[in-house]
């Protein structure tokens, strides 16, 4: 029998510098599959973010650009632009992407980017410490809500998949999660067909990945699945928000 | 090619094509608006990239991205929207990616004005984002020159693998003046394979590049930083410019001006040998890396009495002049700014003031 289990090309052989039970790994993993099984890894440019992925490029194995606080999504507006034949993906967490970077991913989906943004929702700033993100569930305690969020004070958590899913461009908005592997399967395939609609010039794509961040919550990682669960998804619910309408055979 | 008559605005646009920059982005703001709209339609004719960002936070960042990947890019603003550009600059400058970014100033703090000024000289010289980091800073005096500068700021800008920064007043941006390209000024592209993030598989080895500015080991950033000085003080030894006048005779006092203004204190200056007064310029044509020795040499000469920095601004270079001169002389400022301009008669009478008191 030969190897069924082997790294993709496009992760290199580098142990990742993660909390176990995070799934910043499994998310990079279907990430570079992807990569893989559309053999695009020689035109592919990864965008990290500021966040506990802000080393990506430790671990994928293709050329990436670091970006500041949030302005992933410009960056790779800077790149498809000037060369489309490259294939460019984000990568970013909620408080890079929903807080201090909430105005360049709108406008990029708005415009119809053909880029990729892998949008990692933890409900928490990981690399900091835990504060609170705007996607931080009501009463959930971070280090800067330590009552609990309050929804009267802070507003509601933001649902960016549903946000950027009620602007008018064509798009592909999808929300997944990674917690078990039932949802990994769905996860992957989203993610494929995100990376397809860009490798055919369609539309902007976009998938939320609900995650785990056992250290900065408090958990064990097995307590960190549940609680995904049965708090966070109920409220981030899974499925596609939007895709793109059939292309019209000529 | 002959010469066309051309608002300095549209100039700086087209002088960018020829230079073979074919990717701009941008956001609007008075008064470099025109840059945007003239691209807009002569990106289309050629080719190009056009793009108007959502801010100018995100259009630094387009930039990065765009120059990052190894592409010819630039873009033009003003002075509110180079502030929110300063956090960009920062992180091209440490992640060494070429670019030119244009400001017509205007004047400030704050929403300021919307007439010229050079109010700007500390941002681009000294900073405006944080860390040690340097832009190279070039201020054209004229249209040609300006279109001249651009042309020149794209080899610059990649000789060194760091921005570089047109620093115009609104004057330069507004005013119509005849022009012609230079096609000795076109340089074509490095290849930038070594170190660009344009795809493994366009390249001969199989490691992916990586443009970034994070060095979480002091030792590691310590020592990239020493590597940026290197750059700067690179810069300092080979590419100072600067225009002399008058100063071949014998003068009394020493004007240090750059931009639009440095062109009225030239007519200060004519005005003034008339009378019998002399008088002599130094106009830094690169404000970074500033031109030391000649505003040193010029001051220490036998004779000179004063020196004195003439800006749109509220005394900015002035330290410069005085870091320069090193106590040959006394130094001086005069300016006014928001878009008042002082005129040669005002000069005149500062010039005459100054030998006397
Ligand atoms: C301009 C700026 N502001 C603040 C920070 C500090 N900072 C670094 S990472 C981060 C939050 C990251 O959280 P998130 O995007 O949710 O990613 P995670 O670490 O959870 O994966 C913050 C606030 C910064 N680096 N730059
Ligand atoms: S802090 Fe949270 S998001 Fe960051 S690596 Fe650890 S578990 Fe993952």
């Amino acid at each position: 029998m030969g190897k069924t289990f082997k790294r993709p090309e496009a992760l290199k052989d580098n142990p990742t510098h993660y909390c176990p039970g995070c799934t910043h790994g499994v998310i990079h993993r279907l990430v570079a599959e992807v990569i893989d099984e559309l053999g695009i890894r020689g035109r592919t440019v990864g965008i990290a973010p500021v966040g506990c992925a802000v080393l990506a490029y430790n671990y994928f194995n293709v050329d990436f650009q670091e970006a500041a606080h949030g302005r992933a999504p410009a960056m790779a507006t800077g790149i498809k632009r000037v060369r489309p034949d490259l294939m460019v993906f984000t990568y970013q967490g909620d408080g890079d992407l929903a807080s201090i970077g909430m105005g360049e991913i709108i406008h990029a989906a708005n415009r119809g980017e053909k880029f990729t943004t892998i949008f990692v929702n933890n409900a928490v700033y990981g690399m900091t410490g835990g504060q609170m993100a705007p996607t931080t569930m009501p009463d959930q305690r971070t280090s800067t809500s330590p009552f609990g969020r309050d929804v009267q004070a802070v507003g509601m958590p933001v649902k960016m998949a549903e946000l950027l899913a009620a602007l008018q461009t064509p798009a592909y908005i999808t929300r997944q999660s990674v917690i078990k592997p039932k949802y990994i399967n769905r996860a992957k395939k989203a993610i494929h067909k995100a990376f397809s609609y860009q490798m055919e010039n369609r539309c902007f794509s976009f998938v939320e990945v609900v995650s785990t961040c056992p250290t900065n919550w408090g958990m064990t990682p097995l307590d960190a699945v549940e609680w995904t669960e049965n708090t966070l998804l109920p409220y981030y619910q899974l499925g596609d928000c939007k895709t793109p309408e059939p292309r019209e055979e000529a | 090619m002959g010469k066309v008559l051309m608002k300095g605005n549209e100039a700086i646009g087209e002088a960018a094509i020829r230079a073979g920059c074919l990717n701009y982005f941008a956001y609007p703001i008075t008064p470099q608006s025109e840059v945007a709209e003239y691209l807009s339609r002569r990106m289309d004719e050629v080719g190009g990239v056009f793009l108007q960002g959502e801010s100018e936070v995100a259009v630094g960042y387009m930039i990065f991205g765009a120059a990052g990947c190894g592409a010819r890019v630039f873009t033009t603003s003003s002075s509110p929207g180079i502030s929110l550009m300063s956090e960009a600059l920062s992180y091209i400058t440490c992640a060494q990616c070429p670019a030119v970014f244009v400001n017509i100033m205007r004047g400030g703090p704050g929403l300021g004005g919307i007439l010229p000024s050079q109010g700007d000289y500390f941002q681009a010289t000294k900073g405006g984002g944080h860390g040690d980091y340097r832009l190279f800073v070039m201020a054209p005096a004229s249209v040609q020159e300006a279109v001249q500068m651009v042309m020149e700021a794209f080899p610059i800008a990649e000789k060194y693998r760091n921005p570089v920064m047109i620093l115009g007043d609104g004057l330069i941006g507004q005013m119509m003046e005849p022009v012609e390209f230079p096609e000795d000024l076109v340089v074509k592209p490095t290849n930038k394979d070594e170190w660009a993030t344009n795809g493994i598989g366009n390249r001969s080895d199989d490691s992916p590049n990586l443009v970034k500015s994070l060095f979480l080991d002091p030792v590691q950033l310590n020592s990239h930083n020493l590597m940026l000085k290197a750059k700067y003080d690179r810069m300092r030894r080979e590419d100072v410019r600067y225009e002399a006048y008058n100063t071949d005779g014998d003068y009394r006092a020493l004007i240090v001006s750059y931009g639009t203004m440095s062109r009225v204190c030239r007519t200060a200056i004519d005005f003034l040998k008339e009378e019998g007064l002399e008088v002599a310029m130094i106009r830094p044509q690169t404000l970074f890396p500033f031109p030391e020795e000649a505003v040193r040499d010029a001051a220490g000469k036998a004779g000179c009495q004063v020196a004195v920095s003439i800006e749109m601004s509220m005394g900015q270079m002035v330290e410069d002049v005085e870091r320069s001169i090193q106590g040959r002389c006394p130094v001086e400022w005069y300016g006014k700014c928001g878009g008042e301009v002082p005129t040669p008669e005002e000069i005149m009478d500062v010039v005459r003031g100054m030998l006397k008191g």
